[in-house]
C-alpha cells in the first residue's frame, strides 16, 4: 500500500473530532439558521422582527453593558492577581495559581447559588448588615444588574487571569530592574516598561471574558430572577414559554453574529498592536 | 593619586548561610576600567548588583565619593547599566529607549533629542533610531544598550557580561570598541564577566573573585605573570602546577630536583619556605627542543595544533604530563605524538604560589 503524503496522515488523526464537531455541532448550527428563515413563513420576518421589537433591542443592550462591566471588573482584579503571582509569590506561586483554578472544580450552577446565599433578601449579608445595625431594611443585593455582574466578575475571574498569567510569565524581571537602574521610580518602571508589554495578555484576557459573558446564562438566570433578562435567557423564554422557535433561532444567530464581529473587531485591533510594534 | 569614586567596605551578602560575597573592600578609581572576574557562583554578578542598588548588602557599606549610598534604591546611584541580555524594552524603539533615562530625569525634549542622536553617533548606530529592539541582532541590540546606559552621562557604567550572548569574532571585536569607548569618555567602567580574555584585553584593573571573597587583584599583566594561588592561575590562562623539592637555597635562589636533574629557580620576594615549592609554570614558558638539548627529557604524549601556536602534551616520569605551548613559526622540533624530546625554562619562569598544594 503506498505511503498517504503527511498532511493528508494527519487529517485523518483529526477526523473522527471533526466528524463529531460537524454532526453534532455544525449541522445543527445551520439548521438553527434554517429554522430562522423558515419558522413561521418563510422569509426574513423574524428579522424584522427582532430589529423592531424594543424588549429585543433592551436586552441586547443589557447584554452588551453587563459583558462590559464583568470585563472591566475581572481585568482590574484580575490583573492585580496575576502580577502579584508572577512577580511575588516565590514558593506559593504553585498554591496561587492552583487557589485560581479551584472554582473551575466547582460547578458554575453550585458557585451561582452560593451567591443567592449571599445575596438574598435574608442572605448572610443582609442578615448581617441588619443585625450590625447598620441598616434596618434588607438591601436589594440581588435579582438586578449588581448582582448579576457581581456573580459574573467571580465566574468569569480565572479566565482573565490565565491569559494574563501567561503573557507575565514570559516578561522578564531584568526589564523593570533596567528601568530603575537608568532611574525609573518603581511606579515609572511599571507604567512605561512593565505594563506595556503586558498589553496582549490583558487583551486575549478581555476578549475571552467579554464573548464568554455575551452568552453566559446561569449566573445571569439565577442572580438574575427574571427581572434581569440577558440575550440567552432571552432566547430561551421564546424557544421554552413561547413555542417561538423562530425568534429564537433568529436571536441565536443575532448573538452569534454579534460576538464574531466583536472577536473580529477585537483581531483587528490586536493585529494593530503587533503591526505598530514590528514597525517597518 | 587618582580620587576614589567608590569604596566598597566589608560588603557581605547572605542568603540564608550561603555567603555570596563575604567581607568584599574594593576601591573604585575614578575614571578606571575596573572588571570583576570569577567563575559563576563567585559572586561577581552579586557585587555589581549591590553596587547598583538591586540586591541591598547584609553587611557593609557603598560609598560614592565619600557619600553612603548603601540603603539608596537604585534610581537614584545614577549608574548606567548594561545587562546581560541587554533588557531592552521591547515594546519601545531605539530611539525611545535610548531617550527613557533622559525622560524619567525630565529633561527638555529638545536636548533629550539632541543627546539620543549623539549617543547614536557614538555607537554608530544612527540609521537605525526608529527600528524596534527585535529587529536588530545581538551585536546591533548590545550598541543600544550600551548608548541607553551612556545616554544620561552616568558617573559609573555598570556592564554584566555584556558580551557574553555574542559569538566570537563579534566579541573580539566590541571588546575593542568597548576599551576605545571607555579611552575617550573618561566615565568609570565597572565590567564582570568569566571571559579571561575580555578582561585581560580591556581593563586597567582585573579583581577576581571566588568564593564570593577577592582573591586577587592588580593589572592585567602582574595578574596573569604573577598568580598567587593555584586558583587564579589556573583560571587566568593555562598553567602547568608542579612541586619541586628545593634542595639548597641561598635568599631568592633556590636549587630544585626532578628525577636527579638541579636546576636554578629564583623567586623574588617569595614568602615560601619548606622543602616543597608549589609553583605554577605557564605553557609558552616551556621550550621543547631536541633530546638532550634541555634540562629534562619526554616522549610527546598529544599534539593539537592552533594556527599560531600548537599545545604539546609531554609525558615525563616524575613531573607526570605537561602542557607546553609552542610558537608554530619557530619550532625547534616538529612535535608528534610518540617522538622523545626534551624541555626546559628560564629561571624566573616559574612561579612560586602561595596556597601550597590544592
Amino acid at each position: 500500500m503506498p505511503r498517504l503524503p503527511d498532511t493528508l496522515r494527519y487529517w485523518f488523526l483529526v477526523l473522527p473530532a471533526l466528524a463529531i464537531m460537524i454532526v453534532f455541532y455544525i449541522w445543527p448550527l445551520l439548521g438553527i439558521w434554517q429554522i430562522s428563515l423558515t419558522e413561521p413563513t418563510r422569509g426574513l420576518d423574524n428579522y424584522t422582527r427582532m430589529f423592531d421589537s424594543s424588549a429585543v433591542t433592551t436586552s441586547f443592550i443589557l447584554t452588551f453593558r453587563i459583558a462590559f462591566k464583568t470585563t472591566i471588573g475581572c481585568l482590574i482584579l484580575g490583573y492585580i492577581v496575576a502580577y502579584v503571582i508572577s512577580n511575588f509569590a516565590g514558593r506559593v506561586k504553585p498554591l496561587m495559581v492552583a487557589l485560581v483554578l479551584l472554582p473551575f472544580w466547582v460547578s458554575v450552577l453550585i458557585r451561582s447559588f452560593s451567591w443567592i446565599v449571599l445575596l438574598g433578601r435574608s442572605g448572610i449579608v443582609n442578615d448581617t448588615l441588619i443585625s450590625s445595625g447598620m441598616i434596618d431594611s434588607p438591601l436589594r443585593l440581588m435579582h438586578n444588574e449588581f448582582g448579576v455582574v457581581l456573580a459574573m466578575i467571580h465566574v468569569m475571574l480565572p479566565f482573565a487571569v490565565l491569559p494574563m498569567l501567561a503573557n507575565m510569565r514570559g516578561i522578564s524581571g531584568a526589564y523593570v530592574d533596567a528601568a530603575r537602574g537608568l532611574g525609573a521610580s518603581e511606579f515609572t518602571a511599571f507604567a512605561k516598561v512593565y505594563f506595556p508589554q503586558t498589553m496582549p495578555g490583558v487583551m486575549s484576557g478581555a476578549l475571552l471574558v467579554f464573548v464568554l459573558s455575551l452568552g453566559f446564562y446561569i449566573t445571569p438566570a439565577l442572580l438574575g430572577g427574571g427581572r434581569i433578562l440577558m440575550i440567552s435567557e432571552y432566547i430561551t423564554y421564546q424557544i421554552q414559554e413561547f413555542l417561538n422557535w423562530g425568534l429564537g433561532s433568529a436571536l441565536s444567530v443575532g448573538l452569534l453574529v454579534a460576538t464574531a464581529v466583536v472577536i473580529a473587531l477585537a483581531a483587528r485591533f490586536v493585529n494593530l498592536r503587533s503591526a505598530l510594534l514590528e514597525r517597518k | 593619586m587618582p580620587d576614589k569614586i567608590l569604596t566598597i567596605a566589608n560588603a557581605t551578602k547572605r542568603y540564608g548561610p550561603v555567603h555570596a560575597l563575604d567581607r568584599v573592600s574594593l576601591d573604585v578609581e575614578e575614571g578606571e576600567f575596573l572588571t570583576l572576574l570569577g567563575p559563576s557562583g563567585s559572586g561577581k554578578t552579586t557585587l555589581l548588583s549591590a553596587i547598583a542598588g538591586f540586591a541591598p548588602l547584609t553587611e557593609g557599606r557603598i560609598d560614592l565619593r565619600g557619600r553612603n549610598i548603601s540603603n539608596e534604591p537604585p534610581e537614584h546611584r545614577d549608574f548606567g547599566m548594561v545587562f546581560q541580555g541587554y533588557a531592552l524594552f521591547p515594546t519601545m524603539t531605539v530611539r525611545d529607549n535610548i531617550a527613557f533615562p533622559l525622560k524619567v530625569r525630565k529633561r527638555p525634549a529638545s536636548e533629550v533629542r539632541k543627546r539620543v542622536d549623539e549617543c547614536l553617533g557614538l555607537v554608530q548606530m544612527e540609521d537605525f533610531a526608529e527600528r524596534m529592539p527585535a529587529q536588530l541582532s545581538g551585536g546591533q541590540q548590545q550598541r543600544i544598550a550600551l548608548a541607553r546606559a551612556l545616554s544620561f552621562e552616568p558617573q559609573v557604567l555598570l556592564l554584566d557580561e555584556p558580551l557574553s550572548a555574542l559569538d566570537k569574532k563579534l566579541r573580539a571585536d566590541l571588546q575593542w570598541e568597548l576599551k576605545s569607548l571607555h579611552d575617550r569618555l573618561g566615565v568609570t567602567f565597572i565590567y564582570v564577566t568569566h571571559d579571561q580574555d575580555e578582561a585581560l584585553s580591556m581593563s586597567d584593573r582585573v579583581v577576581i573573585l571566588k568564593d564570593g571573597r577577592i582573591q586577587q587583584q592588580g593589572v592585567p599583566d602582574e595578574l596573569y605573570k604573577f598568580p598567587r594561588t593555584r586558583f587564579v592561575a589556573d583560571f587566568l590562562g593555562k598553567s602547568n602546577f608542579l612541586d619541586l623539592p628545593v634542595t639548597a637555597r641561598e635568599g631568592d635562589e633556590m636549587t630544585c630536583r626532578i628525577g636527579g636533574t638541579n636546576f636554578p629557580v629564583t623567586a623574588p620576594g617569595a614568602t615560601a619556605s619548606g622543602d616543597v615549592l608549589n609553583v605554577a609554570l605557564r605553557p609558552e614558558r616551556i621550550r621543547l627542543g631536541a633530546p638532550g638539548q634541555e634540562l629534562l627529557d619526554g616522549i610527546v604524549r598529544q599534539v593539537s595544533y592552533l594556527g599560531e601556536r600548537c599545545l604539546v602534551l609531554v609525558d615525563h616520569a616524575e613531573v607526570g604530563p605537561l602542557m607546553i605551548s609552542q610558537p608554530t613559526w619557530k619550532a625547534e622540533v616538529t612535535p608528534k605524538a610518540g617522538l622523545p624530546v626534551s624541555f626546559g625554562w628560564d629561571v624566573d619562569a616559574p612561579v612560586i604560589l602561595e596556597d601550597g598544594a590544592a
